[in-house]
């Protein structure tokens, strides 16, 4: 796992690094916008929501509309905010990177996508920037895509959440029939309609669906250590504040409209204690850090699923406020992990020890992150844990159950961060494969105001409570009175449990060795786990693919023709068959020319299906075309005559031309029963079809329209080309352009089959 | 294909094929015609080019590549509805700057104008579109028989 991400690779003479000046110019937007949005935190807290809206399909009832309220304001102070840090210490971490721009140019994007996402206050609109957060992050988790594993990587979190992102499809689409409107402001608001609908279950499958995979809940928990193959700064943007903390938005936004019923508690609850215990323990099986911090993260997301499934006042508090500890110390904690990799060459545990005295800055930034992690007083963290517990305790149906759950996930997550923030730095010395040294302060900075501000806002609740926390759970639960964090709660349950977790977690990291040893040595789901499912879906889809193209897609023409035109038989036998109409040639009327003619098509038609030699079967069906080119002059219809014409004799030089390269017909005289067969079935079809529609009445009105009006409005004489130019021409330009299409189609096809057979001959 | 007959009567049908073409594309509005058929008949004109004189030759008569000539044509056809937008007030609306219908006497003036530019947009579009096909073909075919005959 120790890969050189940010060693600049062999230098590429087209990609001139940007000036170090401007690697920096989209931190500082960001910065900058995060101040904006930091203007609107008094008027959010006062319980103003600010709206902004624009038609978009008026038709649809959609509109591009975003809304600031306390829960969208404090995920774009996230986004923006450690948005800036992020990018400042990617600029820096990976400065002389040939990819440098894009790097930046992606995580821009991304940006964008997340802010569009949580401030979005109309359901489609939410769905586009959501969308735009999968395909970014596509692109970023798969940036170093010289490697296969990044590849894969990156394609398994496209597949997982965008499969997540149709079923959210559905589900917002199903919700927004439901309730008469695609703002979700209003969604919220006629909660009680949408609970009693029957469409309220698939629609809460749907939307979980999308959260879960988003979120990395079990049992689609599997994408997001994979998505570490993403660079460091990536990893610390997407999946701490921003990204993965999409899902949980998601249900904490649409708590109002869905939330407060058993299925929802009990599908969050029971998803997300899973998560969390499970992937709390997988996180002490790693030896790589990033990987343990991934693990670590989907754990907190868990915690936050299950806490938005108690739904009571205490536990929409510790949502509110974990999100905030969340945020600050695992962001952290990702860009120190990159200052040990960029120090001393390595992120395995294993080759890391004894480095506090070399890694001075490093070690203090690792230690207060994690001390917020492990929910030391007085950190963030101590507060946020003890709200999670105060809340377990409070649920009302199984308090037992969701305590024991956290109590598990917390210790194992106290381990977790002993084992980021002390094993590298304590004990015996362990010489790492280069350094060790602390890294430049622009790198540092970032991490270091991250760990500080979980310091003061442990010391300094009441700088967020009011301000931030109170607005968050006002627009989770409307109405919900003021709230006021405070450090010390006195000696109470709550804080009995923060004990025995401290007590667990400080055993398990004392153990550390025997515990990963045995967790890596036991088999907990009989060899098939959920990466392994994925592996086998996904090979499971290929060989059907495989199957599917081999046996529709053979590349034999005259398969094609012979399928295409047997399904247009079937077709059209079926819909006369069908039709109830009683059905009488229209014979009367013929003349003799005509019949000659047809006579001359059938013979003409009977020699292409017997004849053994490729040149008598062009004529033969050259003749049949000028046959039905004659057709088209005895019924006057010149245009179509004389383009039939011109489109035979083209046919004949085109085939004359492929002649030469095609093989000789098999036997002398083969009559083709089965074309035969299928060529009568389909000029009877044809002929039984054009029947009946000339026994409908006919109505006139276009007729009369065209020849109308075609010489005064129009200012021409020929009927069918003024339709073709003038009264119809966007048909016309339509087709012009399939034309130019098709051509460039075949004559890519034609030139790439020359290049790959000369390839061959060589 | 080295045939002298065929090479002398190209000499002479060429021409005339790509004049009656471009009369066919003129007289479309008012007579049997149009862009697409006059487009399909210099089609022919090239392709009997072609295969008197090989495909490099004809390549050379069409002085730009196929298929920017299929694209060219396009763009006019494009032209051409923009334009109608620009004026008449529709895309692909008509427009005839020099050209009017009087009641009684019918048109009068020159027949220049936005639907004309769109319909040559056709006829250029066809005729690049087909000889890109039609040379790519050739192409395939006859190179590898030269690589053959070696």
């Amino acid at each position: 796992m120790n890969d050189d991400e940010a060693r600049p690779r062999a230098p590429n003479k087209e990609r001139v690094p940007m000036p170090r000046l401007l690697t920096l110019l989209p931190a500082a937007i960001l910065a900058l916008i995060a101040l904006w949005f930091a203007q609107f935190i008094p008027q959010v807290a006062a319980g103003e929501v600010i709206t902004w809206a624009r038609p978009w399909i008026p038709g649809l009832g959609i509109e591009v509309a975003f809304l600031i309220d306390g829960l969208s304001l404090l995920f774009a102070l996230m986004v923006t905010g450690i948005g800036a840090l992020i990018f400042l210490y990617a600029a820096v971490y990976f400065k002389g990177h040939p990819k440098l721009t894009m790097l930046l140019t992606l995580l821009t994007l991304f940006a964008i996508s997340m802010l569009g996402l949580v401030l979005a206050d109309d359901a489609v609109t939410l769905f586009v920037f959501w969308e735009g957060t999968t395909i970014t992050s596509f692109l970023l988790v798969g940036f170093d895509h010289e490697k296969t594993k990044a590849r894969d990587n990156a394609l398994q979190a496209l597949l997982v959440t965008g499969l997540g992102g149709l079923a959210l499809l559905a589900g917002l689409i199903l919700l927004g029939a439901e309730a008469g409107t695609f703002r979700i402001s209003e969604m919220n608001a006629a909660g009680d309609l949408i609970k009693a609908s029957v469409l309220y279950i698939p629609i809460l499958i749907l939307i979980f669906t999308g959260a879960f995979t988003k979120s990395a809940q079990f049992p689609f928990h599997f994408w997001l250590p994979g998505a570490m193959a993403a660079p460091t700064p990536v990893s610390a943007y997407l999946h701490s504040a921003t990204m993965v903390k999409a899902g949980i938005y998601l249900l904490a936004r649409l708590t109002p409209a869905l939330g407060g019923t058993e299925v929802w508690f009990w599908t969050l609850t029971l998803v997300g204690a899973i998560t969390m215990v499970w992937t709390s323990v997988l996180a002490l099986k790693q030896t790589d850090l990033k990987l343990m911090l991934a693990y670590t993260t989907v754990m907190a997301l868990g915690a936050l699923t299950m806490m938005l499934g108690g739904g009571t006042r205490y536990a929409v508090m510790t949502v509110a406020v974990f999100l905030i500890v969340h945020a600050l110390y695992k962001a952290a904690l990702f860009l120190t992990v990159g200052l040990i990799d960029k120090g001393t060459g390595t992120r395995e545990t294993t080759q890391l020890g004894g480095l506090r005295r070399e890694m001075p800055v490093t070690f203090v930034i690792a230690l207060l992150a994690a001390m917020s992690m492990a929910g030391l007083a007085p950190f963030i963290g101590f507060i946020g844990k003890e709200l999670m517990y105060e809340a377990a305790l409070g649920v009302e149906t199984e308090p037992l159950f969701v305590a024991t759950a956290a109590l598990l996930a917390n210790a194992n997550m106290v381990a977790a961060a002993a084992l980021v923030a002390i094993a590298p730095f304590f004990g015996a010395r362990i010489a790492p494969p280069k350094g060790p040294a602390d890294p430049s302060p622009w790198l540092w900075a970032g991490p270091a105001l991250l760990a500080v501000l979980g310091l003061a806002f442990g010391l300094f609740p009441s700088l967020i409570d009011g301000a931030i926390v109170t607005p968050v759970v006002q627009s989770i639960l409307p109405g919900e009175e003021a709230v006021y964090l405070k450090i010390w709660h006195g000696v109470n349950l709550p804080l009995m449990l923060s004990l025995l977790t401290f007590l667990l977690g400080f055993a398990l990291y004392y153990g550390r060795l025997k515990v990963r040893a045995s967790l890596r040595s036991t088999n907990f789901t009989g060899g098939l786990d959920a990466n392994e499912a994925y592996e086998l879906v996904l090979k499971t889809f290929k060989r059907f693919a495989a199957w599917s193209a081999r046996t529709v897609q053979g590349g034999k023409m005259t398969v094609y023709l012979r399928t295409a035109f047997t399904v247009l038989a079937l077709l059209m036998w079926g819909a006369h068959l069908a039709s109830r109409d009683a059905f009488s040639p229209p014979v009367e009327g013929l003349s003799l020319v005509p019949l000659v003619i047809c006579a001359l098509i059938a013979v003409s038609a009977a020699v292409v299906l017997t004849t053994g030699s490729r040149l008598y079967g062009l004529t033969a069906l050259g003749i049949t075309g000028a046959g039905v080119a004659i057709l088209f002059v005895f019924y006057s219809a010149i245009d179509v005559a004389i383009t039939q014409i011109l489109v035979e004799m083209l046919v004949v030089i085109i085939l004359a031309v492929a002649l030469v390269k095609l093989p000789t017909m098999p036997q002398e005289r083969n009559f083709r029963a089965g074309d035969a067969m299928i060529a009568t079935a389909l000029g009877l079809g044809v002929a039984f079809v054009v029947a009946s529609v000339l026994m409908q009445p006919f109505d006139p009105r276009i007729n009369e329209f065209f020849n109308a009006a075609s010489y005064p409005e129009a200012l021409g004489r020929n009927v069918v080309n003024v339709i073709l130019v003038d009264f119809r021409a966007l048909d016309t330009l339509g087709e012009v352009a399939v034309v130019l299409v098709a051509a460039i189609s075949a004559a890519a096809a034609l030139t790439a089959g020359l290049r790959a057979r000369k390839k061959v001959d060589k | 294909m080295n045939s002298t007959i065929l090479q002398t009567a190209t000499r002479v049908l060429v021409p005339l094929f790509l004049l009656i073409s471009l009369l066919i594309l003129w007289r479309g509005h008012n007579a049997p015609g149009g862009g697409f058929i006059g487009g399909l008949m210099a089609v022919i004109a090239v392709a009997l080019y072609a295969l008197a004189e090989g495909v490099e030759k004809a390549r050379r008569l069409l002085r730009i590549d196929a298929l920017s000539l299929a694209g060219l044509g396009l763009a006019m056809s494009v032209a051409g509805g923009l334009w109608g937008a620009a004026v008449g007030g529709a895309f692909l609306q008509g427009v005839w700057p020099f050209y009017g219908y009087v009641p009684g006497e019918g048109t009068q003036g020159w027949p220049v104008g936005s639907i004309l530019l769109f319909d040559t947009g056709v006829f250029v579009t066809v005729l690049g579109a087909v000889c890109a096909v039609l040379f790519s073909l050739e192409d395939a075919v006859f190179s590898e028989q030269d690589e053959e005959a070696r």
